[in-house]
């Protein structure tokens, strides 16, 4: 029946009409993964196909939903594709599987990841690769590679991300489906594996802009488990963003819009503008002065952050354990960097490092404290620009997909390919990426849209009337 | 900045990664590489800007002190790599 090429809606009306069980989605699901799989190696590990029914009557009633292997979900392994937590079967749901699940949504299994989501390409999975589905010689991006990946392959109806420095939004663009990153605040973080704790933000991975409001619908909202989660109503997102897109103030900002960025991508940018306007948007160009700097800021905010969060993982109270170590030193301490060292991999290990150099005595003030200065001065840009605008238009990837292997022994070229997406998360902006074309090669192309805190309604009404207006969405890589 | 191989060993016991010989080399190019990448944060006046740690405003958020369910110690023990009773195991601290 093809169910599995279906959006969300599209099955949910089909499900309340009766002309569909939840069970036939699934068993589509699993002939597509059988067939393609082997090809894109989307998933952690194998999926469940069996209905597991929240017997909720909700929004995602029968709807199965596929999440990204750092969230947990109670009995399921959480692994964040890293040898340090193997075997690790979460206890708890995290808020944003308990709401799925509240809603009736079935939850299918893990997505594969860069480890901790360290990474722009899903290469540092302990696991595999996840190859992009477009061509099978370039990567998804990353980290939530394997989340947009199976979406676009129809092994997915839609999935879940986290994003710190733009990993819902490079690979969204890189694969070529709709993927938000929430104001910070907007989605409760308990139960995601922390890797930054003041950038992370859970978001809906979808194949159109309707599915993605839908899901965001569901899981946003305060929760007392997460005390930076904000008490805000949560808006009606599919009612509001059917008005239309007159008069909204789009910025462009020049510093975007220089070296570095693909001709292909430029162009699919200004065709993006043409349509907007066309759908009656009014355009104006703005500065964000201290975009250079993101990447700096980011490299050392965001390993600061996670050098301090990753120390739970050091062979006591889950994962792997291993013993050893050198004889000046306890037993205990052995333990410790035996564990980690055989535990993390490649990337972690450089993240751990800078972040502990930037952290410690003697260099705290020249790098952490100056980046978190460096920060506010990039917010500020941001609050600058949205005193007179709606929405800021830029592409979300410089590039399109790169080939697997191409950025690995380059981790400097590698942070640079989020340089379009980093500076949302230190501001704590919300951003959306949106399919807006395909280079000469057949590669997709993403354009980002980024909006005020909790500025995510005018997000979906601009993303969804150039949707409306476009078919980039509705391409399918032959696989 | 020049970033020495008894640096790396420093930041690596400080993280508590026992790192081999070859991976503290291999850190040793890409950490100065890196830093040498942010220096250009050096060049930004913020003499009198204030540190932002955070996006929102927030001060203390309290909670209701009142008794809500938790999760089961025992399936948390049940988790770790070695557990006795109520509590973790772990090698001998204390010779």
């Amino acid at each position: 029946m093809n169910l599995h090429t279906l959006t969300a809606l599209e099955l949910r009306s089909r499900l309340d009409r009766g002309s569909v069980k939840p069970q036939d989605i699934l068993a589509d699901l699993r002939g597509r993964y059988e067939a393609v799989e082997k090809k894109v190696m989307a998933f952690a590990r194998p999926p469940s196909f069996e209905y597991r029914d929240g017997a909720a009557a909700g929004a995602l009633k029968g709807i199965p939903v596929v999440i990204k292997d750092n969230i947990c979900s109670q009995g399921d392994l959480t692994e964040c594709c890293s040898k340090i937590l193997k075997g690790f079967v979460a206890p708890y749901d995290a808020t944003v599987v308990e709401r799925l699940k509240k809603s009736g949504a079935s939850i299918m299994g893990k997505a594969n990841m860069d480890e901790f989501a360290f990474g722009s390409s899903c290469e540092t999975s302990c696991f595999h690769p996840t190859r992009n589905p477009w061509n099978l010689d370039c990567v998804p991006g990353g980290s939530s590679g394997g989340s947009c990946a199976c979406v676009v392959a129809d092994e997915a109806i839609v999935a879940l991300g986290s994003d710190t420095g733009g990993s819902i939004r490079q690979p969204a663009s890189l694969c070529g489906v709709v993927g938000m990153k929430p104001t910070y605040g907007r989605v409760s973080r308990y139960g995601l594996v922390a890797f930054a704790s003041s950038l992370d933000q859970i978001g809906p991975i979808t194949k159109d802009v309707r599915d993605n409001a839908l899901v965001l619908g569901v899981i946003a909202g305060h929760d007392d488990r997460d005390a930076t989660s904000a008490h805000m109503d949560v808006p009606d997102y599919l009612a509001e963003m059917e008005k239309d897109i007159r008069g909204l103030r789009v910025a462009i900002p020049r510093e975007y819009f220089v070296e570095g960025m693909d001709a292909d991508v430029r162009q699919a940018m200004m065709e993006a503008k043409a349509k907007l306007e066309s759908l009656g948007a009014r355009f104006g160009e703005v500065r964000l002065p201290h975009t250079d700097y993101a990447v700096a800021v980011y490299y050392i905010i965001a390993t600061a952050e996670a050098s301090s969060n990753l120390a739970r993982f050091d062979g006591v109270q889950y994962g792997l354990r291993q013993t050893g170590g050198s004889k000046d030193e306890s037993a205990l301490v052995g333990m410790y960097k035996e564990t980690r060292d055989k535990g993390f991999g490649a990337e972690a290990k450089r993240r751990l490092i800078l972040g502990t150099y930037v952290l410690s005595s003697g260099y705290y003030d020249a790098y952490y404290l100056r980046a978190s200065r460096v920060r506010r001065l990039i917010r500020e840009d941001f609050d600058k620009v949205f005193k007179e605008y709606d929405v800021v238009l830029t592409p979300t990837s410089p590039t399109p997909a790169f080939r697997i292997g191409e950025k690995m022994d380059n981790p400097l070229s590698m942070y640079l390919s989020d340089i379009y997406t980093i500076s949302v998360n230190l501001a704590g902006v919300p951003a959306i990426s949106v399919p807006c074309g395909f280079t000469g090669s057949g590669l997709p192309v993403g354009m980002q849209l980024i909006g005020r805190p909790f500025g995510e309604t005018d997000l979906y009404r601009a993303a969804f009337h150039y949707e409306q207006g476009t078919s980039w969405h509705k391409q399918k890589p032959k696989l | 900045m020049p970033i020495s191989r008894d640096d790396v060993k420093h930041i690596a016991h400080l993280a508590r990664l026992g790192l081999t010989e070859e991976e503290i080399s291999h850190f040793q190019g890409q950490l100065e590489s890196i830093l040498e990448y942010v220096d250009k944060l050096k060049t930004v006046d913020v003499s009198r800007v204030d540190p932002m740690t955070h996006v929102l405003d927030l001060k203390n958020v309290y909670r209701k002190d009142s008794v809500s369910p938790s999760i089961d110690p025992q399936a948390v023990l049940k988790i770790a790599p070695a557990a006795q009773g109520q509590f973790y195991k772990v090698p001998k601290v204390i010779e």
